[in-house]
């Protein structure tokens, strides 16, 4: 673990003492599982200075499907000035999953929301213009969840034979 | 100067200077050798459609060197790569605005049967959406591979019959 990375871990749990629910290392980089309603709170104060995290490099979910709180969204933030990574996770509930999105803090978040929206189905709360980003409209469902139907075909026009 | 003997020379067309042959065949043989093709590239076979395209593998020598950029124009539709149930009305329209007669090459694994990619996203072989009449495997195919399907391609439609309009009156 480089010092920066120490530095940030101490700031954050000084800072959200009550939000920060754990902290680990996984191949270098920081782990920080947070509180679901506190996101924008945290998000904000990492990207100001000093910790400077300007870059939003992905962000992603994974459906755990059959545990207690099913999807866990998956942040990554990146610092250009100090050279660090940061990996901030959360958990979401399998009825409804809904989060704060991040659109007013990295413009990039726009796209990347539309896509856990269509392949998820998460509803991302103060997203400008939430609607599929890959699959095509009147498609039904959304296919990365684990109990999408393996088989499910969804055409957009006829088959002339089938499948 | 010496005399040529030129019926020992050339063992062309007989003397009169005529061929006989039948209508189907000389219209099958003008067809097969002016391919002109549409590429429909949508993944990374497309980079074998290049090789075999341009000068080490030379289509051109087959009649089929002639690209169009206008489905309207073409009679070969080769379709490389992988389409997707998003994709699939692009497909049809371009198919149905060629002009008979036209030909389709499925080309590579994913064009075939969808390949590598049995979900929600794919169509599971481009037959599920218009005819095809040369089906290439690989993936991607060995651009040898593609001559042999092209050359296949040709013998089929210097076979192919054709159905003459006085022939349909009665």
């Amino acid at each position: 673990m480089a010092m920066g990375q120490e530095k940030v871990i101490e700031d954050l749990k000084n800072k959200f003492p009550e939000k920060i629910k754990d902290v680990s290392v996984r191949f270098g980089d920081d782990i920080v599982i947070i509180d679901r309603d506190s996101l924008l709170d945290i998000v904000k104060f990492l990207k100001e200075k000093p910790h400077d995290f300007a870059m939003l490099l992905d962000l992603t979910c994974v459906d755990y499907s059959g545990q207690k709180d099913r999807f866990e969204m998956v942040y990554h933030l990146f610092s250009l000035s100090s050279n660090l990574r940061l990996r901030i996770k959360t958990r979401l509930s399998g009825k409804d999953p809904s989060i704060d999105s991040l659109t007013s803090v990295w413009k990039n978040a726009n796209w990347l929301e539309r896509e856990v929206y269509d392949m998820f189905g998460v509803r991302f709360e103060g997203h400008p213009y939430l609607r599929r980003l890959f699959m095509y409209d009147g498609f039904e469902g959304h296919p990365l969840r684990k109990d999408y139907p393996l088989r499910k075909r969804q055409p957009r026009i006829p088959m002339r034979k089938e499948e | 100067m010496g005399k040529v003997n030129r019926q020992k020379k050339r063992a062309g067309p007989v003397r009169g200077g005529f061929i006989t042959t039948r209508l189907n065949s000389m219209i099958g043989w003008g067809r097969k050798y002016s391919l002109f093709q549409y590429p429909f590239i949508t993944a990374c076979c497309g980079m074998e459609y290049m090789s075999v395209a341009c000068a080490h593998y030379d289509l051109d020598r087959f009649g089929m060197g002639w690209t169009r950029f206008s489905p309207r124009q073409a009679d070969m539709l080769l379709v490389v790569g992988t389409i997707t149930q998003k994709e699939a009305p692009v497909l049809k329209t371009v198919y149905d605005q060629m002009t008979e007669p036209k030909w389709v090459v499925a080309f590579g694994a994913c064009a075939v049967s969808g390949g590598i990619y049995d979900n929600y996203a794919v169509v599971q072989g481009i037959d599920n959406i218009i005819p095809v009449d040369v089906y290439i495997p690989g993936c991607p195919p060995r651009p040898e591979t593609i001559l042999d399907a092209l050359i296949k391609l040709q013998q089929k439609v210097q076979k192919e019959g054709h159905e003459w309009r006085w022939g349909k009156k009665k």
